[in-house]
């Protein structure tokens, strides 16, 4: 139960990395869109497929948006789904802060284009059955969000099972 | 119809309610403010999703009758704090925008000041 | 509801996706925040938003919404349209605003999508 490190079990089954350049508003969505295919086209289960994109979807945006470029990695194992962000800066303060609903520091032109409701993070973290946020303030930002394809080890999707 | 009415009969939760008996003349959804300022009408009721300050300060320029926030996470002390000062009505919901849109487009169709 | 009957009720015109207008939906959601629509917690609804931008169409990929009608008569330029057309997503515009849009297909029966709660997400 509740692992907070997945053991490395399962075998390797595809990994790809993509770039985010700092400010690429109109490309947003665009690397989730592509990670979606890729695991429909490996035949991920759509449950898995659905919360891996919208956990890429939202760090791809925060990317964009607030940092001065970073890369996605994205891992298909035998037994789970693995992404990576990280970015060049400016890094987060305040961890849990930036993990509250409704929190942002989005600019008013981001807000105009849809983006600055603050939910992106916690979108992020509550689609990730294990989600770990680490920060380095001056010098990046790194997120590790794993979502398991079995179900017994899955997070339920109703009311929040986890303390 | 008034603010209080269009409260209770959608079951809003008032955070800051200064004057109930404005008159709700239509409703109006966005989650952009340029949008809101640019489109919006006096009286009407604006539906968002948007919870920060300068929501109160488009709702108090454009004479809306009340603000309705989408469901979310609870709005920052200092915006119901402004919304009281600035004389605006703010009240949330649980629902989303196309559910509140919906009953308060049912709601206002229903009564004398049907088009 | 199907999709051509949503057309209909908001005289709407249908920028891409004609031959998908048998597609049945039952529950819309109206949004310009993307994050709001990411919390969607349910498939195959309809995305009424005032957003043109390609972003937008993205959301409804990644959500797997069954198409996107477009208020207030803003119309995306034709990238996002075509981008929309490869992704089987059906674009409508409608020359109405968000409110009236979903006033009338709610009172025409469209339900909401239910959203992940915000309590969820504490702790
Ligand atoms: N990679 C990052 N580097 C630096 N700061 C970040 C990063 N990601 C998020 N933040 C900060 O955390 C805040 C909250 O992020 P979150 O994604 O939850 O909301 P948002 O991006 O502001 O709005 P939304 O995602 O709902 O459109 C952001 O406003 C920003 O201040
Ligand atoms: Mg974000």
């Amino acid at each position: 139960m509740s692992p907070s490190t997945p053991a490395k079990r399962g075998r390797l089954l595809y990994r790809r990395t993509f770039y985010v350049p700092a400010g690429a508003i109109a490309d947003v969505g665009a690397v989730s869109t592509q990670v979606r295919r890729i695991l429909r086209g490996l035949g991920v289960e759509p449950e898995v497929v659905r919360r891996v994109s919208i956990i890429c979807f939202e760090g791809e945006t925060n990317i964009a948006i607030f940092t001065k470029g970073g890369r996605i990695t994205l891992m298909v194992w035998e037994d789970r789904v693995e992404l990576f962000f990280s970015d060049s800066g400016p890094g987060i303060e305040d961890l849990e802060l930036v993990r509250r609903p409704g929190y942002s520091t989005a600019p008013d032109w981001a807000r105009e284009l849809g983006f600055g409701a603050g939910m992106g993070i916690p979108n992020m973290e509550k689609n990730a059955d294990v989600f770990v946020l680490r920060s380095r303030p001056g010098k990046g930002t790194a997120i590790r969000a794993t979502v398991w394809r079995s179900r017994d080890e899955r997070k339920g999707s109703g009311a929040g099972t986890r303390a | 119809m008034n603010a209080r009415e269009v409260a209770r009969a959608l079951g809003l939760e008032a955070v800051a309610f200064p004057h109930p008996e404005a008159e709700v003349e239509g409703g109006f959804c966005s989650d952009l403010l340029s949008r809101a300022m640019a489109e919006a009408s006096p009286g009407e009721a604006w539906i968002t999703y948007q919870r920060h300050l300068n929501v109160v300060a488009v709702a108090k320029l454009k004479e809306l009758s009340m603000v309705i926030l989408a469901r979310g996470p609870e709005p920052e002390p200092e915006v119901a704090a402004r919304a009281e000062e600035e004389g605006v009505n703010l009240l949330r919901s649980g629902a989303g925008m196309f559910e509140l849109a919906g009953r308060l487009y049912t709601l206002l169709s229903r009564g004398p000041r049907n088009r | 509801m199907r999709l051509c009957e949503v057309a209909e009720l908001t005289q709407a015109e249908v920028l891409t996706g004609k031959e998908l207008l048998d597609r049945e939906v039952d529950k819309g959601c109206g949004a310009d925040l993307l994050s709001d629509v990411l919390s969607v917690v349910e498939e195959n609804f309809l995305l009424i938003t005032g957003m043109v931008t390609p972003q937008a169409v993205r959301v409804a990929e990644v959500m797997n919404a069954a198409a996107v009608l477009i208020v207030r008569g803003k119309c995306p330029q034709d990238p996002v349209i075509a981008y929309a057309d490869e992704a089987g997503i059906p674009l409508l515009a409608t020359q109405k605003g968000m409110f009236e849009t979903c006033g009338l297909l709610y009172s025409r029966g469209l339900r909401p999508t239910r959203f992940r709660r915000v309590s969820e997400y504490a702790g």
